[in-house]
């Protein structure tokens, strides 16, 4: 079998696992639906984090984001959003969505979000990305509870008491299930536009702003305008992500939830940089190994997990800073290891697992 | 928010009393600023658990009072003990990441920020707390300018630290080394200076710092195991604006920063007070890589 054939075949096997999950583990099936979520965190961060050297704090400012417009835009069209906050304390009002109304609610809602993300990644982006390496991580980190704490005063969107997306009509049936299979897809598009992203001029032009941003520019490179571009790009996935999570845990709190950014905002970093940063499927082994050992761990520690949590990124990032497929590439480099083909038109073919 | 623009254009004493409020915090945040610019410096660590060493100090206070002692003298154990965490911080992790880039260095000490956080609100809950400092308050301008007396005090503490930590760095054998390990550490140990010493003294000197400040914001502020981060950008800022190793303009910016966010509080309303300070954050350094932009332009 060649290697294009494995490949194919290793994706397959991928496709019919996540589409099979649901029926097979059917107790499991909201937290692996956060799994494929949270894929998507790693994956969106690590293109700007990994590939580009921008290490951001601040991409659940697009999850909250693509969160919030989503819920609301499902709500504001049918009934008015200041009415609908307002009576989660027990008005006299019912608020129904059926079928087709939630169907279409959640269809305009999700590409809403990923627009609205967008829309601020480029403008924020424009004036941000302008600044180098640590002074961005630093404003990115600002930038995560500024917006959190706006929401959290904001009246109309709930403030601090936070929303309640759409109540599903009964026809859905099992809600995790039903969103399990938007976060599959939404994960599966990720990785694809991603790899598929990495191997275009754009991905050389990302990699050469890390190894050296001053070359890249002098090469010729609009540096700020492809950074911008790569934020964007990670703030769509982000977005429609948002979106899902939200209607996923059937309650958003501005600080825990949308604009959380001592638990997702975190956990992010921690699975791009556990899986090994800058690679494709360092995110994605990093996100499953995270879910799995929170899952598995979280319980017993009785209230430390959080605390657990900063100590594994110290750790991390003292003793382990290239992750699991970075020690791979230099512990068996003919079998992880980069290889890159470079042929005349300039592109680059680059197989890695 | 126009509305209460125009009560402060309308009745000056408010605007005195926030800004003098406001000026008095500030101290404290110039201090745990220019802490953070010491270990910046010295070893180009930009250390984001700065805000949690402040926490910490103000649980030392509050779990003195609580025990019945006056939390003035939470000020000097607070600093020891903060001191000793650093040097343990220092000796265990710190060490480690000293020589690799400053973006490891963020990352780490973020770690070692949510450890701090939320080992004090497991173990001490996420409630608001403060220590008693049993003093009256001054009444100025006809009663409209209210300053409680322990602001005051607090703000004379902070002073006289500072001072301190001015004539240790210029007079002391070891702040003399410190120094001279800021301006070229290779040089230093050539000269037989002990530079994993002198990192470590200033790792535990700055926690000392944040620590005495913390016991100061306990007495005259409240705590609660999530007010590390702001103190964190806030010295971030103030260092940012003020630049390395210039005290004037850290005490200028600290004292300033006080103020505006103080008078912004009001104007926007307390709530939204702390995203004042963040999108600060932002602002000043947007307009910071505006400056250096056009800087950069000349050499065109």
């Amino acid at each position: 079998m060649s290697d294009a054939h494995k490949k194919l075949a290793g994706r397959l096997a991928i496709l019919a696992v996540g589409l099979a999950a649901p029926f097979l583990f059917p107790a499991y099936q909201s937290q692996m639906a956060e799994l494929w979520l949270f894929v998507v965190f790693a994956l969106t961060w690590d293109l700007a984090g990994g590939q580009m050297g921008y290490n951001s704090f601040g991409n659940v400012v697009f999850l909250g984001i693509g969160m919030y417009a989503c819920v609301l835009t499902q709500v504001g069209l049918l009934y008015d959003i200041g009415i609908y906050n307002g009576a989660r304390g027990g008005g006299s009002a019912t608020f129904v969505f059926d079928l087709p109304h939630y169907l279409e609610g959640l269809a305009l809602g999700l590409p809403v979000g990923a627009l609205l993300a967008a829309l601020a990644a480029a403008v924020l982006g424009a004036f941000v990305l302008g600044m180098r390496g640590h002074y961005f991580a630093i404003c990115t980190l600002g930038l995560g509870v500024a917006a959190g704490e706006v929401a959290n005063s904001w009246e109309w969107i709930g403030a601090g008491s936070g929303m309640v997306p759409p109540t599903p009509p009964q026809v859905i049936g099992d809600l995790s299930r039903f969103y399990y299979y938007f976060a599959f897809a939404l994960a599966a598009v990720t990785f694809l536009v991603l790899g598929w992203l990495y191997r275009t001029r754009f991905g050389l032009a990302i990699n050469a702003i890390r190894d050296d941003e001053d070359k890249a520019e002098a090469m010729g490179l609009q540096t700020t305008r492809i950074k911008v571009a790569a934020w964007v790009i990670a703030a769509v996935f982000l977005g429609v992500s948002g979106g899902i999570l939200g209607n996923l845990k059937r309650f958003i709190d501005p600080i825990d939830t949308a604009f959380s950014g001592a638990t997702f905002g975190v956990w992010m970093v921690l699975m791009a940089i556990l899986g090994g940063k800058g690679t494709l499927w360092g995110p994605v082994i990093g996100a499953v190994l995270f879910e799995v050992i929170k899952e598995a761990t979280w319980t017993y520690l009785l209230g430390w997990q959080r605390v657990a949590l900063g100590l594994l990124i110290v750790i991390i990032v003292v003793f382990f800073p290239q992750g699991i497929l970075g020690w791979l590439r230099e512990r068996f480099p003919d079998r992880f290891g980069r290889r890159v083909e470079a042929d005349l038109s300039g592109t680059a073919e680059e197989t890695a697992r | 928010m126009l509305d209460n623009l125009l009560i402060l254009v309308q009745a000056p004493t408010i605007t005195v009393d926030l800004v003098l409020n406001g000026i008095l915090v500030g101290a404290i945040f110039a201090l745990a600023a220019y802490g953070m610019a010491l270990v910046w410096g010295v070893m180009n660590i930009i250390n984001i658990a700065q805000g949690e060493f402040v926490m910490l100090g103000g649980y030392v206070a509050v779990i003195m009072s609580a025990h019945g002692v006056h939390p003035l003298l939470a000020v000097p154990v607070a600093a020891v003990l903060l001191f000793g965490l650093g040097w343990l911080l220092y000796r265990t992790v710190i060490f480690r990441i000293v020589e690799r880039d400053l973006f490891t260095s963020i990352l780490a000490t973020f770690g070692i920020s949510i450890v701090l956080q939320q080992l004090m609100n497991t173990v001490f809950g996420g409630d608001v707390q403060v220590a008693q400092a049993h003093l009256g308050t001054l009444l100025l301008m006809g009663g409209m300018v209210t300053l409680a007396q322990i602001k005051l005090l607090s703000f004379a503490l902070a002073a006289v630290l500072a001072v301190v930590l001015v004539l240790f760095l210029r007079r002391s054998r070891l702040g003399q080394a410190i120094r001279a390990t800021a301006q070229n550490a290779r040089a230093a140990r050539v000269l037989g200076i002990d530079t994993d010493r002198v990192y470590a003294a200033t790792f535990g000197l700055n926690a000392a710092l944040c620590g005495a400040c913390g016991a100061l914001v306990a007495m005259a502020y409240t705590v609660h195991p999530y007010i590390g981060l702001p103190y964190t950008i806030r010295s971030f800022m103030i260092v940012i604006v003020a630049g390395l190793g210039n005290l004037a303009g850290v005490i200028a910016a600290g004292l300033s920063l006080g103020a505006a966010e103080n008078v912004a509080g009001f104007v926007l309303g307390t709530q939204y007070q702390l995203a004042f300070v963040f999108l600060l954050l932002v602002v000043v350094l947007v307009w910071r890589n505006w400056r250096l932009a056009r800087k950069r332009q000349y050499l065109k």
